[in-house]
């Protein structure tokens, strides 16, 4: 048994956003982060480790420098890491990035026992479609929103969020999970697996390593291959309308109120 | 014939996935419909409304007809009662490539976000998550640009085709993005509750609403999972979409967020409305999701909006900027959210708050 986790270095968009040319955003030019919602996932798969000792291998697409990101998974006790990257890659929607990850994992293998562990969505494009596609490209069932998950040997028990409550969901190995990171507190990185962390398996997939996988169609990868394409991006104009009120003391408040009365607003 | 998402002239009309919970048709599929109803007439093409249970009453499924759907798809069957990614996504891929749909509308909920991308990849075509504007006609899109964005419309040039443009908040929030799924059919998109209005209930619509019971292949083998439960929250969540008055607070509570809280509450209490939320007090634990105003929160569109120490990345405005009087209170002058304000107040939310809830009750007092 073995849980493989999808994880994606994010930019940190608290942080200054930058923007290329063609209108996807410009992640060489920002600080980035480890997605929240993978890191849950991260953990996920390390307690499933605690419990059943089973292999953890993280897959992550993205640029060269996402390797101190799987730098830092593998302090925390991930075994095994793989990072997607090459140029062809760069660009891609939803679809075509669920089918270069789907690709990987299923290079790396899915077995009849194993577990694949995804974030639900990503913050910055807040999509949280990657998951579900990844598993639809695999061929197995999903649940997603997960905030407990039990191991029952050969299935897992997940409790799904709903907006109002929730789902207690029975899902037979092997299948994906998209966790929330409400679901736990991702551990710390181990002093001695720190030390230790560039000695660990770190291999890398290129073009050349995928492009003849069968989930790989050559023609919907990257920017131009996508099923989706920006059309349009644009800054909203400043709406400058606002009345500025003069201080903020009792009298400004007294002002501001009397206004709203006078409209009838309260 | 078979089906084949590139061959995009052969896709017609305009579908909306209608979500029903315990039989009851969520509120969703009425904004979606009503939105759907606009597409539809400016495509000169039929509106539809696909509607996955059992046992559904009759008169619900005429009711979608009211808010402006043309004919219904009603897929009955056992297996449909309770949602399931499996099932729901073999139906709806099932009916979508026997009858070709140019464009399908899914509510953005946690199950239509499960259900969408899950389609969409089987389908083998995009998606495009969390619209907050749709366009088919260019001269509409053209108009809406003009106002929500700094682009010179008329001296850009605008390809004339009627691909779905569907606007969303991107990079973080950061930006607005128009994304287009040209190659490929259906166009699918994802819309979050109460971004879109639901138009006026119209009865002779719903009694003459053409509805088609579609069959499909389901076997209880084709579904992977066992829902063992749904239970509803005990804890009762603020109703954020139906209020006419939200005190929402932001990051400036940070020194204290248990009396920034406080604060909004009392003035909420005060003016009879409840407590909103940006992102940023969710991601820090300070208060529960549901309380959430944004891009990943919800939508809302009430009669005053109160902004306390909140900064207004457009993840923000993009959730509250169509309120019909927005107060913004923040220490930093510069902040964005006086962009979308009607009135601000550049000065303490622990101050000026207090002020506020005095100055209201006093107001009150003497009506």
């Amino acid at each position: 048994m073995k849980a493989i986790v999808c994880v994606k270095q994010v930019p940190d968009t608290s942080g200054v956003v930058a923007v290329k040319a063609d209108g996807t955003m410009d992640r060489a030019a920002m600080a980035t982060i480890t997605n929240h919602d993978d890191l849950a996932a991260v953990e996920a798969a390390l307690e499933l480790k605690d419990q059943t000792d089973c292999k953890v291998i993280v897959v992550s697409m993205g640029p060269p420098p996402a390797e101190g990101m799987l730098r830092e998974l593998l302090a925390m006790g991930v075994d095994e890491t793989y990072l997607v990257s090459a140029r062809e890659f760069g660009g891609s929607d939803t679809y075509a990035t669920s089918q270069i990850i789907a690709a990987a994992v299923n290079k790396i293998g899915v077995d009849a026992d194993d577990v694949v562990f995804c974030g639900r969505q990503a913050i910055d494009g807040d999509t949280a479609q990657v998951g579900p596609q990844i598993a639809e490209k695999l061929g197995l069932p999903q649940v997603t929103y997960a905030a407990e998950i039990t191991d029952n040997g050969d299935s897992l028990t997940i409790k799904r969020l709903l907006e109002d409550g929730h789902m207690m969901i029975k899902v037979n190995k092997p299948c994906l999970i998209t966790c929330v990171k409400e679901l736990n507190d991702p551990r710390y990185m181990h002093v001695a697996r720190i030390q230790d962390c560039y000695e660990m398996p770190l291999t890398i997939f290129d073009y050349e390593a995928l492009k003849n996988e069968p989930l790989i169609d050559p023609d919907t990868i990257g920017l131009l291959g996508s099923p989706t394409n920006v059309y349009k991006s644009f800054s909203p104009p400043p709406k400058g309308e606002a009345v500025m009120l003069e201080g903020s003391d009792r009298a400004t408040v007294d002002k501001l109120t009397g206004i709203l009365a006078d409209k009838h607003l309260i | 014939m078979a089906f084949d998402s590139k061959d995009t002239a052969a896709f017609k009309d305009v579908w909306v996935f209608c979500e029903q919970r315990d039989g009851e048709i969520m509120s969703i599929s009425h904004q979606l419909l009503s939105e759907g109803r606009k597409l539809a007439d400016d495509l000169g093409a039929n509106l539809c409304g696909v509607l996955l249970g059992s046992g559904l009453a009759e008169e619900d499924i005429k009711s979608l007809g009211g808010y402006g759907a043309d004919k219904v798809y009603n897929i009955d069957h056992e297996l449909l009662k309770v949602y399931t990614t499996d099932g729901y996504t073999k139906a709806i891929c099932d009916i979508v490539e026997d009858k070709k749909p140019e464009i399908v509308l899914f509510g953005a909920t946690t199950l239509g976000r499960d259900l969408a991308p899950r389609c969409a990849a089987r389908l083998h075509t995009g998606l495009t998550a969390d619209c907050t504007h749709l366009d088919v006609d260019v001269e509409k899109y053209k108009a809406f640009l003009k106002t929500t964005s700094t682009i010179d419309v008329d001296n850009t040039e605008f390809e004339e085709n009627t691909n779905l443009k569907m606007t969303r908040p991107a990079f973080g929030g950061h930006l607005m993005a128009t994304i287009i799924c040209p190659r490929f059919r259906p166009q699918m998109s994802t819309v979050r509750p109460g971004v879109m209005q639901t138009q006026a209930f119209d009865e002779a619509q719903a009694a003459k609403v053409e509805i088609e019971n579609y069959a499909v292949e389901l076997t209880a083998d084709d579904i992977h999972v066992d829902v063992q439960a749904v239970e509803k929250t005990a804890k009762k969540l603020v109703d954020l979409i139906g209020a006419d008055v939200i005190v929402s607070v932001g990051r400036g509570i940070s020194k204290d967020p248990e009396k920034g809280i406080a604060i909004a509450q009392e003035l909420a209490d005060a003016l009879g409305g409840v407590v909103g939320s940006s992102r940023a007090c969710v991601d820090a634990g300070y208060i529960s999701q549901d309380h959430q105003v944004g891009q990943t929160g919800k939508t809302v569109h009430p009669k005053i909006y109160i902004a306390l120490g909140i900064s207004g990345a457009i993840q923000h405005k993009a959730g509250m900027q169509d309120s019909e009087c927005i107060i913004a209170v923040n220490k930093n002058e510069d902040a964005p959210i006086f962009e979308v304000a009607s009135y601000g107040i550049v000065g303490d939310l622990f101050s000026v708050g207090p002020m506020l809830t005095e100055s209201v009750k006093a107001i009150l007092a003497n009506k």
